[in-house]
């Protein structure tokens, strides 16, 4: 049984792919079969992962990754000396993904649905092309976590580029009244962009990896012989290359997973359609960076204390840290949700860093359920919010073409009241968020935080040094305040109040094909959580238990009442000073109040501290200004050689034609005709048409014949 | 008294010339098919002649019958080069050869 279910795992990205081609090739007029099509194709692939995972459990976990796994071999590339072989695998990281990924993605197709407004006149233009993209981008992810080398992990991973791509910039042709403000084109241009740059440093990683084991499957690579080879080759004095294939392929997580100084392209990724916030860039594609690191974490630990540990634990907690800070001053409710994500992963990259391999995946789970859950009943508000606009526009007689933004939480309050099911599953999420117990974020981020204080004290397997974990620790802590403090600023400031504008106050709640994903996903947050108890942690008996590598024993930090204590007490002063600043006194004009007593630093953060500017200044205006002076020389100089050599050309070309073609080549020729012409002429004479003379030639002939055989003998 | 065989290749020889001094001298159509004959009946005298002294010893037919297969084809060609020549003369009103020069280009 264990054999035929892995044997299909190929079909789990096959299905939505299958769509994609459907939807594109047949039934894009048609927008409900369109729908169905890729229900049905992410459903099969929802049904046979999870068949997959439930049905042989047992199986999966008797693998002891990272070199047991079950493997689908499908293809060899012969190459010089050795061979590429592409095939899937099964082990126990790669059922974790397909618990999380198939389901989210589901449950996000359907709301896509009543968002993109099925069966109304607002419906959107390219309603089926937005199916097929999402489906396509299924079958990225599904195959990225499916793939057993890093050929086909790295065409998954661009296949999911490219998607967020077209999906951020799916409404192509809006644009703003102010210049400043990024539109969706822009923004789908800066996420593929920026990404990219991680995807070279990653690709560059891959490619040494080879250069180095001469093999592209994990199965080879993550061996315990092939990892102790690179952890004690030097690429240079003091960096192994282990560590430096380590920091390349890290920086391919930095840019999927948007972390600093790669962050900036994901809030901006927030123009694209909700559905494809919540879905690509919350809950799977830019995990994958974290699944990346996840995967390859044989190959982190490879040298314990090594450079590439730090680097990771220290993006991944600044990056937590820096991207909270920001989110506090974001008035966009996207936005905030953007930064908290980035925020988030930082979190588990952090994780990974310090070693706690099943805590950053457990949060992996769980912040893909919430996030997407946050996600879409924020899109649910804003839908909502538009809905009001539309409304109160259409009554009203004056038809005052004002720029509107429904993102602004100041333009909200008090949608509670009018939407009550999105508002409680958004407050369902939010406390999962905060980390609040007993909801699925409360597990999740105290076992990092207590993994984190367990090395510390005790001084972690991977020999960081103790105050380095407690400095990762404190930034996480830090984070998990502010964390607490934005998201209760945006519950406060969306949910509660009273309305501050119209729209808000007219907005409907969402249709029911919106709604029920947002129940589902908010059920499934607490269980989900329960499932990874410091007392029987599921995710630690499925994934850590059996991770085997020589000398490396996952532990998992156990309950520390002081750290949950403490990350329960940071949480609910964020929510507390969210309450005191937002909540008791409920907001009446669209100002925040943290504007002035903050003053400069409000400033900053509202800026995202100058991040885009500062990249526009170092690398986009030189970049433009080399690519203008690039053009001047190739107008100025390239094309003067290149008309230079074709001149000369066609005069080289005019002077054989006169000196070699004419005399020589056309001579020979007319020469060769001439020849024949003679010939034929002198041939002429001897055909008189005279019987007699041929027949005395014959008989001369023979004669003469007869004369020479007679006289030679 | 046997005639020895040399006689009989001098005549076949002197036969075998002056049919061939007719097929090439001579303009009417008719008389150069008569040279023809002529070369053929002394091929023939040269079968029989060989045939006699030299095949018969082993009791072989094969001079004889090759001299009748060339009697019969003489016969054909005779038949079939008076049908072109009357041919050829309703068609141009002459049976001299230097008239029908048709081959010439």
């Amino acid at each position: 049984m264990r054999e035929f279910f892995f044997n299909l795992v190929w079909l789990i990205p096959l299905f939505p792919l299958a769509a994609f081609a459907l939807i594109v090739l047949w039934t894009n007029r048609n927008r409900l079969l369109s729908t169905w099509i890729a229900w049905i194709g992410i459903g099969l692939s929802w049904i046979l992962g999870w068949t997959i995972l439930f049905l042989t459990w047992q199986d999966i976990q008797g693998l002891t990754p990272p070199v047991d796994n079950y493997r689908l071999f499908l293809y060899s590339i012969p190459t010089s000396s050795t061979s590429l072989e592409l095939g899937f695998q099964v082990d126990t990281l790669t059922s974790l993904m397909l618990l999380m990924v198939p389901f989210v993605c589901l449950m996000i197709f359907i709301y896509s649905k009543g968002y993109m407004n099925f069966g109304t006149d607002a419906v959107d233009p390219l309603y089926s092309r937005f199916f097929a993209y999402i489906s396509l981008f299924a079958c990225g992810m599904l195959g990225l976590v499916i793939s057993d080398n890093f050929v086909t992990l790295l065409i998954f991973w661009e296949v999911m580029g490219l998607c967020s791509y077209l999906l951020i910039g799916f409404w192509s042709d809006k644009s703003y009244a102010d210049p400043k403000r990024i539109t969706p084109k822009e923004a789908g241009l800066k996420a593929f962009l920026t990404t990219r740059i991680g995807d070279v440093i990653m690709l560059a990683g891959m490619l040494l990896l080879y250069s180095q084991t001469g093999t592209m499957t994990f199965k080879e690579i993550f061996s315990p012989e092939t990892l102790n080879q690179l952890a004690t080759t030097y690429a240079f004095p003091g960096v192994s290359w282990a560590t430096l294939c380590a920091l390349l392929l890290f920086g391919g997580a930095v840019g999927k997973s948007a972390q600093f100084p790669l962050h900036v392209w994901l809030p901006d990724a927030m123009e694209g359609p909700t559905p494809v916030s919540a879905l690509i860039h919350a809950a799977t594609m830019v995990s994958a960076g974290v699944y990346l690191v996840a995967r390859c974490f044989p190959l982190f630990i490879a040298v314990p204390g090594g450079a590439q540990l730090y680097v990771v634990s220290f993006i991944g907690a600044f990056t937590a840290l820096l991207a909270s800070t920001i989110a506090l001053a974001q008035n966009d409710i996207k936005r905030v949700l953007a930064y908290s994500t980035i925020s988030q992963l930082g979190y588990m990259i952090a994780a990974l860093g310090l070693g706690a391999y099943v805590a950053a995946l457990f949060h992996l789970i769980v912040h893909a359920f919430f996030k997407s859950l946050l996600f879409m009943s924020s899109g649910s508000v804003i839908h909502g919010v538009e809905h009001g606009h539309h409304h109160v526009h259409h009554d009203s007689p004056d038809h005052e073409e004002a720029e509107f933004d429904a993102n602004d939480m100041l333009n909200m309050g008090g949608i509670l009241q009018r939407m009550p099911a999105t508002g409680w599953t958004f407050i369902i999420g939010a406390l999962a968020l905060t980390g609040i117990f007993p909801f699925a974020g409360f597990w999740s981020k105290d076992e990092i935080l207590a993994e984190a204080w367990h090395d510390f004290i005790q001084g972690g397997a991977l020999g960081l040094g103790g105050s380095w974990e407690f400095f990762v620790w404190l930034l996480l802590t830090l984070a998990a305040l502010l964390t607490a403090f934005y998201t209760g600023r945006q519950v406060f400031l969306t949910f509660f109040g009273k309305p501050r504008t119209e729209a808000a106050a007219h907005a409907p709640e969402s249709v029911p094909s919106m709604v029920w994903p947002l129940i589902i996903l908010a059920a499934a947050s607490i269980p989900l959580g329960l499932a990874g108890t410091p007392w029987a942690n599921q995710y630690f008996t499925f994934v850590g238990e059996y991770f085997h590598m020589p000398g490396v024993h996952l532990h998992h930090g156990g309950f520390d009442p002081l750290i949950a204590a403490i990350s329960l007490g940071v949480a609910l002063l964020g929510w507390f000073v969210a309450w005191l600043l937002y909540g008791r006194k409920p907001l009446v004009e669209a100002v925040d109040p943290l504007e002035k007593p903050l003053g400069p630093v409000y400033t900053l953060l509202k800026n995202k501290y100058y991040f885009d500017e500062l990249y526009d200044a170092i690398f986009i205006q030189p970049t433009i200004r080399l690519a203008r002076q690039c053009a001047t020389f190739d107008g100025k100089v390239i094309d003067a050689v290149v008309n230079a050599v074709g001149r000369f050309g066609r005069w080289l070309a005019s002077w054989l034609m006169k000196a070699i073609d004419h005399p020589i080549i056309d001579g020979a020729v007319n020469g060769v005709g001439k020849a024949a012409t003679w010939c034929g002429e002198f041939m002429r004479a001897t055909q008189t048409g005279q019987i007699q003379n041929y027949l005395l030639v014959a008989a001369v002939t023979v004669v003469l014949l007869l004369a020479l055989f007679l006289v030679r003998g | 008294m046997q005639v020895p065989l040399s006689w009989y290749l001098i005549v076949a020889a002197a036969l075998f010339c002056i049919g061939l001094y007719g097929a090439l001298s001579r303009r009417n159509a008719i008389a150069i098919l008569m040279g023809v004959e002529l070369m053929l009946n002394a091929v023939n005298i040269n079968f029989l002649a060989f045939w006699r002294h030299v095949e018969v010893a082993t009791g072989g037919l094969t001079g004889q019958v090759f001299a009748i297969i060339v009697i019969t084809v003489a016969a054909a060609e005779v038949a079939v080069g008076l049908a072109l020549i009357i041919a050829i003369y309703r068609s141009r009103h002459t049976v001299d050869v230097e008239d029908v020069d048709l081959m010439k280009l």
